[in-house]
């Protein structure tokens, strides 16, 4: 696992900002009311993807905690930790997918995406619930729907816009000497 | 554009207590919330709530619009609790009195109403303590006093720099989608879903790479002025837990033990009025 | 006396790179001496500097042969911290360098990693902020400050830890020329009465020697081209072959054919003695032609008695009031945070005035929407990363065509047809991240030009590009301006661009505007300059110390000349 070094620190910190700042980006689905897509969920996996699980973990617990706070005056945290273990989950895989390397595509491409879903699923189909049912006692069904919309979302926003980030991100890495001028 | 919640001097004493001892109170205080549904407590809860709101002089302006977004958040929760789960009150309490009858699974129970009072009780306890502590603490005391905690400098630290960059990001976010529109790039809701998540994208994609290159310089910066050189550091905003301090801890959690004893005295977090 | 820095044949290696970027350098530098490392951009002067503070090789990973030694030891054996306790460096970037939450507590940043207590840090930041005139933002936040307070900010940060070697990468990229000129007047003071060793890294020469320093060390291509006292540099003709800008009045006293000789003192315009080139200035002068008079064409935008605030107590803008007529080339300038940027702004909507209008072809558009708007007015912004959002340069340039639905057949037209002006053509296939910085500059101007529009606004379009990479990107609109007929508007604190690319500048200082003359008079015009903290030309002293009666038609000649000449 990486060390927590100047580096992680520093981006655990912008991450977060980030992760707020995108708190007020919302893409409303339409055809379901009140559920929307997060592009932060995106930008989420994409950090942790790069930068290992402790970052990951943070950016999400202090990203949703304070984003919620600054945003709507309150703290959900049956919300909040769902987001830290779906961060510590991508980060968890961080060696593997490449993306500072370069190396991001195909099979890192595929890998990012089963451990996207599979940390959603778990985030939001098991952990949020269970939070909400034991913390708030709401009723199972209730929170059951909503945590399946949010993973979807969440599912959705992650598989398009967290792998074009990636896929953005290293091909900054990688070397382009292969490149020639066309007339 | 969204306002956020911010710290704003105002010399109360509130402000003057440490950052430790706002993050205890505001800690406790949640978490006794969620875990009780004894309406008693969750009055006197409220009641305290609202004194305090009073005395941290925050003013209906600096939070009335998230206001506003928290009760509509609230609305919807409560009709969903209702429409998903009409009986929930009468699963808790064991009892039904029925006040109105559509037909179905569809009535309106005494039950039901008190538990959704509860949820609204909660709403109600919660949102004041998050205004205060976010517009009475000052950011740079708080990351001082995570450390004093106990919790490493290094996420003490991770915090201050999320602050710190917070209207910097919000700054270069702003900037980039007042461009990208200027290109062309249609944020309204009409458009349909796959170009409204393109034009999602046109800004992300610039805000993060910006981003990426911040977090260079900036740990580029932090590294030449001897960050990480100790197992320790000071910091300049620190302060000494004083008398008040300690008055206000122990005050918190003596009142969440007894809250919390109140609450499960009877070996169940629900007060149930109808036995 | 020995040398604090020493470099011994020394060569660096970047691990990512196949190509050495030091070779054999080989330089001494004392304490208490103040150097100005120059040299276009690529030509290793950032390595140069990382390598005496340490980010080289301890963040930045490459090979070495030779030797350095940092105040009598090797790096390796200092580490980055120990190095850090030898070198101050204050960073180009200042929002970057920029860490704490409020000024006090960047200053103290270093302290604080000392586990210095609480009461000594306290007394100790007093003190410092004193010295450099920010006791009175102790507790202001970064977003208050200016980039000149912010810098100010750096410089006690650094100094705090009482090292014997101050570094400055670019310390006047990101200031209005006054501003500069105060950093650099600080730069001084503080060496002269602290006895530091300063190095400044800087390509704006003219400006960066308004005070003395000892020595200029030129970089070029990796390796020491010169290193010699300023006199001597600029009797010589190194900067031209490295392609650094001189200055002005040395450039001008070479038109006017004149040889320059290191004994009188050219380094500085104060102290120059101009005696000696007199006569053939002013013989010059008598023969140059002035400028053509412009020809009158019909107004594309017109601003009228605009007004703007964010909130009730302090106005940004007022009662501002110019014309721009087709075709033009010209400059809003001012100090930073006059009111530039909200200015342009309220032109592309993003803002709404208070009161007043703006015609666009004697039409108000303020009813029309950013989008709509955007397609008669483009943006572009001062940092092409901040604009592109797309893998491949023919996306890029696509972008604004595509969303408005254009069918495919005329997008590819019209983004290769943009791509030949703009001279992308060639790399039509290329990912943006392969370009260099100016290159993505120019994506980020196609992206705009694609869609034809009439008037082109560009935010600092030249801020942090070396003198060659300037030329390069201004002749370039320079060209779109003349064969498009494309209306330029250009934000700026260059006083260079303004000079030598626009005909007009309109001035604005706190709120308001101050002048909308030529470039030629704003920079002569003492009172101007000081209103919006921009800088008199030092043509304007040549031109006064060679006996010209009319400074401001010295530099319109100039100006003309230059011109022609390019």
């Amino acid at each position: 696992m990486k060390k927590f070094g100047i580096k992680e620190v520093v981006a655990t910190g912008i991450g977060t900002a980030l992760f707020v700042v995108l708190t007020q980006v919302q893409i409303p689905l339409g055809f379901i009311p009140n559920t929307s897509l997060q592009p932060r969920a995106a930008v989420l996996a994409f950090l942790a993807a790069v930068f290992g699980p402790v970052v990951g973990g943070i950016v999400g617990l202090l990203g949703h905690a304070l984003g919620d706070a600054m945003f709507y005056g309150s703290i959900w945290w049956s919300w909040v930790f769902p987001d830290a273990v779906f961060g510590i989950a991508m980060g968890l895989f961080a060696k593997k997918f490449m993306i500072k390397e370069g190396g991001f595509a195909g099979k890192s491409i595929a890998l990012f995406n089963a451990v996207q879903i599979v940390a959603n699923v778990v985030a939001w189909i098991v952990v949020a619930p269970v939070l909400d049912i034991l913390i708030y006692s709401e009723p199972a069904n209730k929170v059951f729907v909503q945590g399946v919309f949010a993973c979807l979302g969440n599912v959705i926003i992650t598989a398009i816009l967290g792998t074009l980030l990636g896929v953005g991100y290293t091909k900054i890495g990688a070397k382009s000497s292969s490149l020639s001028k066309e007339d | 554009m969204a306002k956020l919640l911010t710290y704003k001097e105002k010399g109360t004493w509130m402000e003057n207590l440490c950052g430790v001892t706002k993050l205890i109170f505001f800690l406790s205080w949640t978490i006794t919330c969620m875990l009780t549904y004894d309406t008693r407590v969750l009055a006197v809860m409220f009641v305290i709530s609202l004194i305090l709101f009073k005395l941290s002089k925050t003013s209906w302006d600096q939070v009335g619009s998230v206001f506003k977004v928290i009760l509509v958040f609230m609305i919807i929760n409560i009709v969903a609790i209702f429409v998903f789960a009409p009986d929930q009150g009468t699963k808790i309490y064991g009892t039904e009195h029925i006040l109105y009858h559509w037909g179905g699974r569809w009535k309106v129970t005494s039950e039901q109403l008190f538990y959704e009072l509860n949820v609204v009780l909660k709403y109600f306890t919660i949102v004041p303590s998050v205004f205060m502590f976010i517009i009475t603490t000052n950011p740079s005391e708080l990351a001082a006093s995570l450390n004093r905690l106990g919790i490493s400098y290094n996420i003490g630290y991770a915090l201050a720099i999320a602050l710190r960059y917070i209207p910097d990001v919000q700054d270069d976010f702003h900037k980039i989608k007042n461009a990208q529109e200027a290109r062309g790039i249609e944020m309204s809701g009409k458009a349909k879903l796959a170009d409204r998540i393109k034009s999602v994208a046109a800004i992300i994609f610039p805000l993060i790479f910006t981003s990426m290159d911040r977090i260079d310089t900036v740990s580029n910066a932090m590294e030449l002025r001897g960050f990480g050189k100790h197992k320790k550091r000071t910091w300049y905003m620190g302060r000494r837990l004083a008398a008040g301090d300690y008055v206000v801890m122990i005050a918190t959690l003596v009142f969440m033990i007894v809250a919390l004893v109140i609450t499960y005295y009877d070996g169940n977090r629900f007060y149930n009025p109808f036995v | 006396m020995k040398p604090i820095i020493e470099f011994k044949d020394y060569s660096f290696k970047y691990n990512s790179q196949v190509e050495p970027t030091l070779r054999d350098i080989n330089l001494s530098i004392y304490p208490g001496e103040k150097i100005l490392i120059i040299g276009p951009s690529g030509s290793g002067k950032s390595t140069l500097a990382n390598c005496i503070n340490g980010l080289v090789p301890f963040s930045y990973v490459g090979e070495s042969t030779g030797e350095l030694y940092i105040g009598g030891k090797e790096p390796k054996d200092l580490g980055i911290f120990g190095l850090s306790k030898m070198v101050g460096t204050v960073l180009q970037d200042t929002d970057g360098q920029f860490i704490g939450l409020t000024v006090a507590e960047d200053v103290a940043f270093v302290l604080e990693n000392d586990c210095l207590e609480e009461e000594r840090m306290h007394k100790r930041v007093e003190e410092i902020a004193k010295l450099v005139d920010i006791d009175k933002l102790l507790h202001h936040a970064p977003g208050e400050l200016s980039g000149g307070q912010k810098q100010r900010v750096s410089m006690a940060g650094v100094m705090i830890d009482d090292v014997d070697i101050l570094l400055f990468d670019e310390p006047l990229a990101n200031l209005d020329p006054a501003t500069g000129k105060h950093a650099i007047e600080l730069i001084d003071s503080i060496q002269k009465e602290q006895n530091k060793t300063i190095l400044i890294i800087e390509h704006r020469l003219e400006d960066a020697l308004f005070r003395e320093v000892d020595r200029i060390v030129v970089v070029g291509d990796g390796t020491i081209v010169a290193d010699m006292t300023p006199d001597e540099l600029l009797s010589k003709d190194v900067l031209e072959r490295q392609g650094i800008r001189e200055p002005l009045y040395v450039t001008a006293l070479k038109h006017a054919g004149c040889k320059i000789y290191a004994k009188d003192h050219p380094a500085q315009i104060q102290t120059m003695d101009f005696g000696p080139y007199k006569g053939r200035v002013q013989d010059w002068f008598a023969h140059a032609d002035s400028p053509d008079k412009k020809k009158e064409s019909d107004n594309v935008l017109q601003v009228e008695h605009l007004d703007f605030s964010y909130d009730e107590s302090r106005k940004i803008l007022q009662d501002i009031s110019f014309s721009v007529q087709k075709g033009e080339m010209l400059s809003i300038v001012g100090k930073n945070g006059a009111g530039k940027t909200t200015l342009s702004n309220l032109i592309c909507g993003f803002i709404k005035p208070d009161s007043g209008s703006i015609l666009l072809d004697g039409e108000d558009i303020s009813p029309l929407s950013i989008k709509e708007r955007g397609e008669r007015i483009g943006l572009v912004m001062q940092n092409p990363n901040q604009m592109i959002s797309k893998a491949m340069i023919y996306e890029e340039v696509a972008l604004g065509l595509a969303v408005r639905g254009v069918p495919e057949e005329e997008i590819k037209e019209r983004v290769y047809e943009t791509l030949k002006i703009c001279g992308l053509y060639p790399f039509r296939n290329w990912p943006i991240s392969a370009l260099s910085f100016g290159q993505k500059k120019r994506v980020t101007i196609a992206s705009i030009l694609v869609m034809n529009p009439e008037i082109l606004i560009l935010d600092e379009p030249t801020a942090g590009q070396d003198y060659r990479h300037y030329t390069e990107i201004m002749e370039f609109l320079k060209r779109v301006n003349q064969e498009y007929g494309t209306t330029i508007m250009m934000i700026t604190h260059d006083m260079h661009l303004m000079m030598e690319y626009t005909d007009r500048a309109i001035v604005i200082a706190d709120g308001q505007m101050i002048a909308d003359d030529t470039p030629a008079k704003v920079l002569t015009d003492a009172t101007i300059s000081d209103r919006a903290y921009l800088k008199q030309t030092s043509l304007y002293d040549m031109a006064k110390q060679c006996g010209i009666e009319s400074p401001s038609a010295f530099v319109e000649c100039f100006i003309n000349y230059e011109r022609k000449v390019r």
